[in-house]
């Protein structure tokens, strides 16, 4: 089993692909935004290794929002569907062994945290988060219920679009990346200053998962495909790269 | 025949938003799951080296705490050597694991990392940087997470000599960048996001 010999320097982030860091129309911004240039100087080794995750660290249900804190006989209410994808580096190369974490509002828009204000009814049978770890080949997969448009205090009237959050950890500190993922076709995307901190409707569309039709389960799931890349890494990939590493 | 680049893009970052520890540490805010949230334990045995606990503060630019923030650092053992599939040097201690996340007390905001004091590592050309832990921090109101690094004030030689804190361009940003010592093993590491002392992040 042959392991990586060398680690090379991820390429540099494109920063005018990303959204800036004070973007006033989402508020919250304003006063969180630094105000300095970012310093710049190439990957290290604190940047170009990490944390390994491992599928056994993975129990039955963490890719299941449905069931995994659903009481037994129950399960979440809502329009049930399924995530997948694959998680890419730029080279287009899949990123195994990545810990994908994911998060959301339920069916209603509501949120289960103590500091959620929206009225809409807590599910009893929904917690909200969930987990996976990718394949060989980047690939990854979770069930749950599409969760529903909620209002928030920006703006007088603001709604955020359906959405579903996604930590990825790759295999360098410097890939870390927290994102969000929209549904094709909602109307929510573009009012949205969130999503309009992309300023550019490329950005917004990476973002946007499509319904594919062909991966739906008949009479049970719809199915929405959602592939995020990571940064590229200059190094070599070997084909018998242990899982998980 | 043209060759065309066909290289894909990052995807774009959108902000934590509120609840991030909802996905990433959902025990924390009471959704019991996992056995446990990830990152909470970064010694798991006898660890060798110095042991240290570091504990800071996000503030935004009225300088209020964050207490909606989520702070994670990864670092290399007391060695200098990162537990990390990717390490080639040498067998790191394999009672650390160098990963830690930390929610930030939900009434302060104060965060702490209970760890080890970490060796210095080569920067690319060979020179070693000064002992560094890398942070990261992401919030609501952080569109893109941000990248810190926490150095050590008592390491004066090596700070001297580090690559990365010698090519800051503005010297008074640096201590900016260094973790106060505050008593037999305790560090204070503060982070501004604005203002006068606002700490320095990093496009790597």
């Amino acid at each position: 089993m042959s392991l990586i010999k060398q680690t090379g320097g991820f390429v540099p982030r494109d920063r005018s692909w990303q959204p800036d860091a004070l973007t006033p129309t989402y508020k919250t911004s304003i006063k969180r935004s630094p105000q300095a240039a970012l310093l710049s100087f190439p990957t290290t080794l604190s940047e170009e290794t990490s944390p390994v995750f491992g599928h056994n660290l993975i129990g039955e249900l963490d890719n299941d929002l449905i069931l995994n804190y659903a009481h037994a006989g129950e399960s979440a209410i809502g329009p049930r569907i399924i995530v997948y994808g694959r998680v890419l580096d730029e080279m287009g190369r899949g990123v195994p062994g990545a810990l994908v974490e994911f998060w959301q509002a339920n069916a209603g828009g509501r949120y289960r945290h103590k500091k959620e204000s929206y009225l809409a009814a807590l599910d009893p049978n929904f917690g909200g988060c969930g987990r996976t770890i990718t394949a060989e080949d980047g690939s990854y997969e979770f069930r749950t219920v599409q969760p529903g448009p909620y209002p928030w205090p920006n703006g007088m009237n603001d709604w955020r679009p359906a959405h579903i959050h996604f930590s990825l950890f790759g295999h360098g500190f410097a890939q870390r990346l927290i994102t969000q993922m929209y549904f094709e076709g909602d109307p929510h995307i573009k009012l949205c200053p969130i999503a309009g901190a992309l300023n550019n409707q490329k950005a917004i569309d990476a973002l946007t998962a499509l319904l594919d039709m062909h991966r739906t389960v008949p009479m049970d799931s719809r199915a929405f495909k959602f592939d995020i890349v990571l940064r590229g890494q200059r190094q070599t990939y070997f084909e018998n790269r242990k899982e998980g590493l | 025949m043209v060759q065309k680049l066909e290289y894909l893009r990052e995807s774009p970052s959108q902000t934590a938003g509120p609840y991030v520890h909802i996905g990433c540490m959902p025990n924390f805010t009471g959704i019991d799951a996992y056995g446990g949230d990830l990152g909470t334990h970064m010694k798991t045995g006898p660890v060798q080296g110095q042991e240290i606990t570091i504990t800071g503060i996000v503030y935004d630019g009225m300088n209020t705490p964050l207490r909606d923030a989520m702070i994670e650092i990864w670092q290399p053992d007391a060695a200098g050597l990162f537990p990390s599939a990717n390490e080639t040097r040498g067998q790191p201690d394999p009672n650390f694991t160098g990963w830690g996340r930390s929610p930030g007390d939900s009434s302060t905001g104060e965060f702490a990392f209970h760890t080890v004091k970490p060796g210095a590592v080569p920067y690319p050309d060979g020179r070693m940087q000064a002992p560094h832990i890398t942070a990261w921090v992401v919030a609501r109101g952080i569109n893109i997470g941000l990248h810190t690094r926490i150095y050590f004030e008592d390491e004066v030689d090596s700070n001297a000599a580090d690559p990365i804190l010698s090519r800051i361009e503005h010297p008074s940003r640096i201590p900016t960048l260094l973790a106060k010592k505050t008593g037999e093993g305790a560090y204070r590491f503060d982070i501004y996001l604005q203002g006068p002392n606002e700490t320095i992040f990093f496009d790597i």
